[in-house]
């Protein structure tokens, strides 16, 4: 697993996505916030950040994080998200030999998250890292999911002569917050 | 060749600008793919999509129903369209009902195919392209130049200029900021469309999904924002099973952009829900437009293999002088004149099919691995039984296939030079004499034929032998050549014989489309060299060798004769071209190199057909090396050098700078000394270097090594 980290993270900086690992959720949390708080995240358009529903923050005190930083959202609307900074998500999987990250994004707020902010902060449990492209289709196989994403650094494009350029219709970056499975993983 | 194709030949070539980006593009590509491609097994990986694409080419039908079936069941509605009249009825039709007004399309080449855009705003519905490259064409009003990259051709200068007029205020050519203004522009235009019209990458027949590959994640947009999606999808497009888009989108990322993995990867299995939880309207058009026909066809079912990475357009000695704009119409390249024959029609691949130099670069890197060039010689035979063959090519042949006519008249012309040579259908001969002078020198022909002066050379006699296969250019131009190889195979205690009614390869008329003549030569070949009984037949010529071990063969299968392909099969057994059989000698112990020998530095040519159809790029250099020679090798050193047979005379415009990058990669390495397998190579790069009188020598690599040898 940790040479897979190791790979997935070399892949993933090389597509210029930023990662960060965590040892446990609760680390993940307080990392999350920070960086909310670093990005200015404001109750006005253009600064809000929002969250897509996801296994991460079913256990939390939603309202309680949103007094605490004010403008993150947890109930997502195309109008929220068009004017957000920051969107959030949860993953299914990641896949070690590409630094791509794939989740069941059907629910309509999981892509409003990812596509439409300048920022989006992606979670994803250590254990879900697979080794390759083949592993993982094998993994989800034929469980029918309806829209399945899979992404792998910023939105880029080289259409002007051919120079690359990070953030064209989706995120300028892509934020990755690895973390443990197990709470409080590392001691 | 209509005067305004040439015209365009002429404008592209002059455009500095386009030369230089594509010519740039094109040397980065090269290096940027390898290292893509690092760890993958290559063959492997194109042996898998041209399986599972041609399986899919073959169930066409049952794997459009099975997907229909599939997307249905997932709340799709699948639309069976043959003609592209249908797909714009479709559409229209569900503009009319929904009261759609206003669309949002990420890239797609089949809606390119049928113009879509046009006829939506002939109705009065606003379209707008969301990918850059097609957002700045849309705007300027061209279309794309490149499969990939739309917008290659054009200078951020331009594009600085056309979003300065759309958003009103003056821009600069400041490319990120120019990125910024398309983001903020098409934001508005996402949020606000009524329909999102997007293409496939694949469809998944045993799931009904489709899989769309962006980097700027417009698509994801186009399928998210707006209520009705409609996605506008070739048959070529499905593959069968789910795991089968694995090695697929190993390839196209890595082929197309270099990378190992596109931005955005989106796999969508019926109707998902909408922004307001509504489930979203998902119209599925699958387009025939010929891929039915086309999957019949037993030569052009491959071409339904591609999955358009455009990395044929990319390797392209072509390609990267002219660009798509002249090299293609709607899909550009090598690829993209083969389809547009089948999309278009035949006749419209009759001038861009006429740009192919037959080097062999796209079969090489196509990760679908379609014989491209073999693809495109079977256009221009298709178009020569349409059209006829035109009465001066047949005059040409007559005199090519009959050896002391056709020599005869080339030493005139090569006496009288230019004056004769311009006249009538000489100018036209599928060879050297033409008013070509600018680029190189003309070579003079040989006072005598090769077939002459070898009864010359004292050879002793041996039990073994070997037939010598001339061509025309070893004949009459170059019979030293012929010599060296002649005494070179006598060290070795072999004797040579030259059967006398051996004649012109056929690759002349072959490349022409004239098949019913390669056919003849192809015939009187076979018996003159299986006549006698040898060991071994030999070329100095690549071509000719092609001819001889696989092209006689296949012309017979294409004019449908069976009869005479066993006898070519056992002359194709015993074809070698001059440095496979003679690094085999030297392995067998037959030949060896004098010791502590130091001729020097050298650079080795690599000719199109040795590399990529025979395959033996280490022969000539393990000679070489083994003779005492230090190899120095040219950047591009197995890119074609633009001779291609007659294409330096039929397109002396094209030919002339692929030349002039080949002389200054040669210069570069320093080396006093080039060595080459093919006497074309020779006569086009010795040419050259004469021409800017530079005391590089040219020699066969037969020539290099004589001397070398004990």
């Amino acid at each position: 697993m940790q040479t897979y980290l190791k790979l997935f993270q070399e892949k993933a900086q090389a597509a210029s996505a930023e990662v960060h690992c965590c040892t446990s959720k609760h680390e993940a949390l307080i990392a999350i916030l920070q960086f909310l708080r670093d990005e200015n995240i404001a109750d006005c358009p253009g600064s809000y950040a929002v969250w897509a529903d996801d296994e991460f923050r079913r256990d939390l005190d939603c309202e309680a994080l949103a007094a605490e930083i004010p403008g993150l959202h947890f109930k997502v609307t195309k109008e929220l998200a068009a004017q957000a900074k920051v969107g959030i998500s949860q993953f299914d999987w990641a896949i070690a030999d590409t630094g791509t990250l794939v989740v069941d994004s059907s629910a309509v707020d999981q892509r409003l998250v990812s596509s439409l902010p300048p920022i989006h902060v992606a979670l994803i449990q250590r254990s879900k890292l697979l080794p390759n492209l083949a592993t993982t289709i094998g993994k989800i196989g034929s469980a029918h999911v309806g829209y399945l994403s899979m992404i792998t650094g910023p939105s880029r494009t080289a259409d002007i002569e051919r120079v690359l350029t990070i953030g064209v219709h989706g995120p300028s970056r892509l934020v990755i917050f690895f973390f443990d499975d197990a709470e409080g993983g590392a001691q | 060749m209509t005067t305004a194709f040439k015209e365009s030949i002429k404008t592209a070539l002059e455009n500095d600008n386009l030369a230089s980006t594509l010519g740039r593009f094109s040397e980065a590509y090269k290096v940027a793919r390898t290292k893509a491609y690092e760890g993958i097994d290559f063959e492997a990986l194109r042996n898998t999509i041209a399986e599972v694409k041609s399986f899919a080419a073959s169930h066409q039908e049952e794997l459009a129903e099975e997907f229909a079936r599939n997307a249905e069941a997932r709340g799709a509605k699948v639309f069976r369209a043959n003609s592209p009249e249908a797909v714009k009825d479709y559409i229209l039709n569900l503009c009319k009902e929904k009261a759609v007004r206003t669309i949002v399309k990420s890239k797609s080449m089949a809606t390119e195919e049928i113009h879509l855009n046009a006829s939506l705003q002939e109705h009065g519905i606003e379209v707008t392209e969301t990918d850059l490259g097609e957002w700045i064409l849309q705007l300027a009003g061209q279309r794309p130049s490149h499969m990939v990259m739309p917008a290659i051709h054009m200078r951020k200068e331009e594009v600085a200029d056309i979003f300065s007029k759309e958003i009103e205020e003056r821009l600069s050519s400041d490319i990120p900021r120019l990125v910024k203004v398309a983001r903020a522009e098409l934001r508005e235009k996402f949020l606000a469309a009524d329909m999102g019209i997007t293409g496939a990458n694949i469809a998944v027949a045993e799931t009904g999904s489709i899989v769309l590959v962006t980097n700027e994640g417009n698509a994801r947009l186009v399928t998210t924002l707006p209520k009705i999606h409609v996605a506008v999808v070739g048959l070529e497009k499905l593959v069968a099973k789910s795991e089968e888009i694995v090695p697929i989108l190993t390839a196209l990322p890595r082929s197309a952009t270099n990378q190992l993995m596109t931005s955005y990867v989106s796999t969508i299995t019926g109707a998902v829900p909408n922004l307001d939880g509504s489930p979203k309207e998902l119209h599925i058009i699958l387009m025939d437009n010929r891929r039915t026909e086309m999957a019949e066809d037993p030569k052009f079912k491959q071409a339904l293999q591609c999955i358009r990475c455009a990395s044929c357009l990319n390797v392209c000695p072509v390609f990267r002088l002219v660009g798509g704009h002249v090299f293609g119409k709607v899909y550009t390249g090598g690829i993209g004149t083969i389809l547009t024959a089948w999309f278009d029609a035949l006749k419209q691949s009759d001038e861009i099919q006429s740009l192919c130099i037959q080097c062999g670069n796209c079969s090489e890197v196509c990760p679908a691995k379609i014989d491209i060039p073999g693809l495109i010689l079977e256009l221009r035979r298709r178009l020569a039984v349409e059209q006829g063959q035109p009465m001066v090519q047949k005059a040409i042949f007559a005199v090519v296939n009959n050896r002391r006519a056709f020599h005869s008249l080339l030493r005139a012309a090569s006496l009288a030079q230019l004056p004769f040579a311009r006249e009538g259908f000489i100018r036209h001969l599928p060879l050297f004499l033409s008013d070509l002078t600018n680029s190189r020198s003309l070579p003079a022909v040989a006072e005598r034929p090769f077939r002459d002066t070898i009864k010359e050379i004292k050879q002793p006699k041996c039990k073994e032998k070997a037939a010598f296969y001339a061509g025309c250019l070893v004949d009459f131009v170059y019979p030293e050549m012929g010599a060296a190889v002649v005494k070179i195979l006598n060290k070795a205690g072999i004797e040579v014989i030259f059967p006398e009614k051996q004649t012109c390869c056929g690759a002349p008329a072959r490349y022409s489309g004239a098949y019913e003549v390669a056919g003849q030569n192809a015939r009187d070949n076979v018996d003159a060299l299986l006549e006698e009984e040898v060991q071994y037949v030999v070329s100095a010529c690549p071509t000719c060798t092609v001819a001889l071990k696989e092209e006689f063969i296949h012309t017979f299968e294409s004019l449908g004769q069976s009869e005479p392909i066993e006898r070519a099969r056992i002359l194709a057994a015993k074809t070698f071209d001059f440095s496979s059989l003679v690094n085999k000698l030297v392995h067998d112990g037959r030949l060896k190199f004098k010791t502590d020998q130091h001729p020097g530095q050298v650079t080795y040519h690599d000719s199109c057909h040795l590399k990529r159809t025979l395959h033996a790029e280490k022969e000539p250099r393990e000679l070489l090396t083994n003779a005492g020679y230090e190899i120095t090798e040219m950047f591009e050193h197995d890119m074609c050098c633009g001779m291609g047979g007659s294409y330096t005379i039929k397109m002396p415009e094209i030919s002339a700078p692929i030349l002039k990058r080949k002389l200054n990669n040669i210069k570069a390495t320093g080396a006093p000394m080039v060595a080459v397998d093919c006497p074309g190579c020779v006569m086009q790069i010795r040419g050259g270097l004469d021409k800017d009188r530079s005391p590089i020598t040219v020699e066969h690599t037969a020539q290099r090594i004589l001397e070398m040898l004990e």
